[in-house]
């Protein structure tokens, strides 16, 4: 069949040369980032970035970031925004505070809770969209401030007062799931590794980074799950219609409605998620947590090849948006440059992102 | 007047069953009457143009065929028995595939993609069920090559299609969805000459493959190049149905505009009509 089809080549139409096809893919920006600012640490910044506990060190912060950035892009593609999930962080957060220190209830119990918390308030945003038809930019807007002073508001009544629930960690010593969510994975490799030489040591023979921390494999795991559903599932195909045209898809026989409810609730349990883990992480919660991260995610989606009218982009996309994020902002610090060039820079960067997105459309689509 | 032209090949049998035979059809929106009394046949094999002006009531009629609106009165048979469909979704299952001027494409995604939103072939069980990218690349591919068009790759952007060629991927994709009546809504209305013969070949394509086909125009030239039958539709009844061959294009030009007043007409464009 291929050789047929070669012969029967439409000689108007010009062979796509292989820059051509690279230049359609959505990550291909993020990736070309990568490259362009760990060229630019490696010769701008102390040499211990690049060693495995400064990776490690800024891959942390990516990852918990990289979570909230896929599950922003899933959303995207489907033509959505949720800007309620930094506040969805700190109300989430909040709710497994109280499920474990209050009630005192194991994790095995207190996270699907939390999840199920996180995901219902999904819904009830997605519902709204849809029922109202207004833009979710304005919908979730109200969800950002609604949440957030919940948050505040509810962590005053069940601490008596204050702000900042502590204990989690107490409350989560010893549970047989902490180690899932927390901590670092494999701890036995690293210990060998050390004891081989093989990877860098203390003075006292344990390894400098004791394993890998377990965010940077959840952010692993679902930048994998995320891009086997978009690319290679019926729900995949789903979200890409729905996102290019509701009413195109709808007409097709494209159960609309619940892709982007299912979309808004995957972006609230995310940001549940990134709750748990760094609530077990700190031992406590606060209202402040996930503070901006709303606006990141978005960021992190748009540099990752995400077009802000949806239909298109990609969760690997987001997943190197997200490690370019934790480079900048925890490179600098190797730096001689003031940490505060952060902000620049990531505006920078989410402009230069946008044009770009809008050029591969126009050659995607063949638009002139 | 010959049978066959380059858009025409073969007759469809006398003695051909309907496969959705609507019945007086009557629709009114609040008191506008949008339709008074419309009786429509469409048989296997067939293409049967339905020809009105602007707001001759040729969209409400579609609408009624497929699902969209239902009728005020009248009945529709399909396949001999009498139906009533609550949702475009009833109709499409039961064969009845509506081709809109939308289209219903969406231009960032594949041909393949596209071809079958909503409908995505799958391998693999339970958790391991996927979409069958290879099957729906084959499927698109071939199906495209029958239409007679050579795709550059499945995974080409709808985007990158010119307008023949999308009404082309719609057509095919209705008719491998299994569509016995093909509804085309105005299919050749926004194109150039070229694309416009392309689609009205297609149209010939799948009516031998013994779909019946409702082609909705306003442009006689285009309807008389396929068509087997001619039904004028104007102010919202039937004026009149004429089989191939039994009528010219300035009869059918002089019933869709009302007769009388095209002849008025005529006197002030100096016969460009």
């Amino acid at each position: 069949m291929a050789a047929d089809t070669q012969v029967q080549q439409d000689e108007r139409v010009r062979a796509e040369s292989f820059a051509t096809k690279l230049m359609k893919k959505p990550e291909l920006g993020a990736i070309g980032g990568v490259i362009l600012v760990t060229l630019f640490f490696l010769f701008t910044a102390d040499s211990a970035m690049f060693t495995l506990s400064g990776i490690m060190n800024f891959m942390t912060p990516a990852a918990q970031l990289g979570i909230l950035g896929i599950a922003a892009a899933m959303l995207m593609i489907g033509g959505e925004f949720d800007l309620s999930i930094g506040s969805m962080v700190a109300f989430a957060g909040m709710v497994f505070g109280v499920f474990t220190v209050n009630l005192g209830l194991p994790l095995v119990v207190a996270i699907p809770l939390t999840m199920a918390f996180a995901a219902g308030i999904g819904a009830v945003n997605g519902s709204i969209v849809l029922k109202t038809g207004l833009p979710s930019f304005i919908v979730t807007l109200a969800g950002l401030f609604i949440l957030r002073g919940a948050s505040l508001v509810g962590l005053k009544i069940f601490t008596g007062g204050s702000t900042q629930l502590r204990g989690v960690r107490d409350a989560v010593e010893g549970d047989w799931l902490a180690p899932i969510f927390s901590g670092e994975a494999f701890g036995g490799l690293f210990t060998w590794l050390a004891s081989m030489g093989l990877v860098e040591t203390f003075k006292n023979g344990t390894p400098k980074v004791p394993g890998i921390p377990v965010e940077i494999l959840w952010f692993i795991a679902i930048a994998l799950v995320a891009t086997y559903i978009l690319l290679r599932t019926p729900a995949g195909n789903w979200i890409f219609a729905t996102g290019g045209d509701s009413n195109a898809a709808k007409n097709s026989g494209v159960p609309v409605r619940k892709v982007k409810i299912s979309l808004f609730m995957l972006t609230a349990c995310a940001a549940a998620l990134v709750a748990i883990i760094t609530v077990i992480d700190a031992g406590s919660t606060d209202a402040r947590r996930g503070f901006m991260k709303e606006f990141e995610a978005i960021i992190t989606a748009v540099i990752g090849g995400c077009l802000l009218t949806g239909g298109y982009g990609s969760a690997i996309g987001a997943f190197f948006g997200a490690i370019i994020f934790g480079m900048v902002t925890i490179g600098l610090t190797y730096t001689d440059f003031d940490q505060d060039w952060f902000q620049i820079f990531l505006g920078g960067m989410l402009l230069l992102a946008v044009v770009f997105n809008n050029v591969i459309r126009k050659r995607v689509t063949g638009e002139r | 007047m010959s049978a066959d032209s380059k858009f025409h090949h073969g007759d469809v049998p006398a003695d051909a069953k309907p496969i959705i035979h609507m019945e007086e059809i009557k629709k009114n929106f609040g008191n506008v009457i949008a339709l008074n009394g419309v009786t429509f046949d469409v048989t296997p094999g067939e293409c049967h143009c339905l020809l009105g002006d602007n707001g001759a009531g040729k969209s409400t009629f579609i609408k009624t065929m497929s699902g969209v609106h239902k009728p005020s009165s009248g009945q529709i048979f399909f396949e001999g028995t009498p139906m009533s469909f609550d949702s475009p979704r009833e109709a499409m299952e039961a064969g009845i595939a509506t081709v809109f001027q939308d289209l219903a494409m969406i231009p960032l995604m594949s041909v393949t993609r596209n071809f079958f939103m909503g409908r995505e072939p799958t391998k693999g069980r339970g958790i391991a069920r996927r979409f069958d990218l290879d099957r729906a690349n084959e499927i698109t591919m071939e199906e495209m090559r029958k239409m007679g068009i050579n795709l550059r790759a499945p995974d080409q952007a709808v985007g990158t299609l010119s307008g023949g060629e999308r009404q082309t991927v719609a057509i095919a994709r209705a008719v491998y969805f299994g569509a016995k009546v093909l509804i085309l809504d105005e299919p050749t209305s926004a194109l150039g000459v070229r694309q416009t013969s392309n689609v009205l070949s297609t149209i010939d394509r799948v009516r031998k493959q013994g779909v019946g086909v409702v082609f909705i125009s306003h442009n006689v030239r285009h309807a008389l190049a396929v068509g087997d039958r001619f039904t004028v539709l104007n102010r919202g009844q039937t004026l009149g149905t004429a089989r191939r061959g039994e009528i010219e294009a300035s009869e059918l030009q002089d019933l869709m505009a009302g007769g009388q007043e095209l002849a008025q007409l005529e006197g002030s464009l100096g016969g460009t009509v």
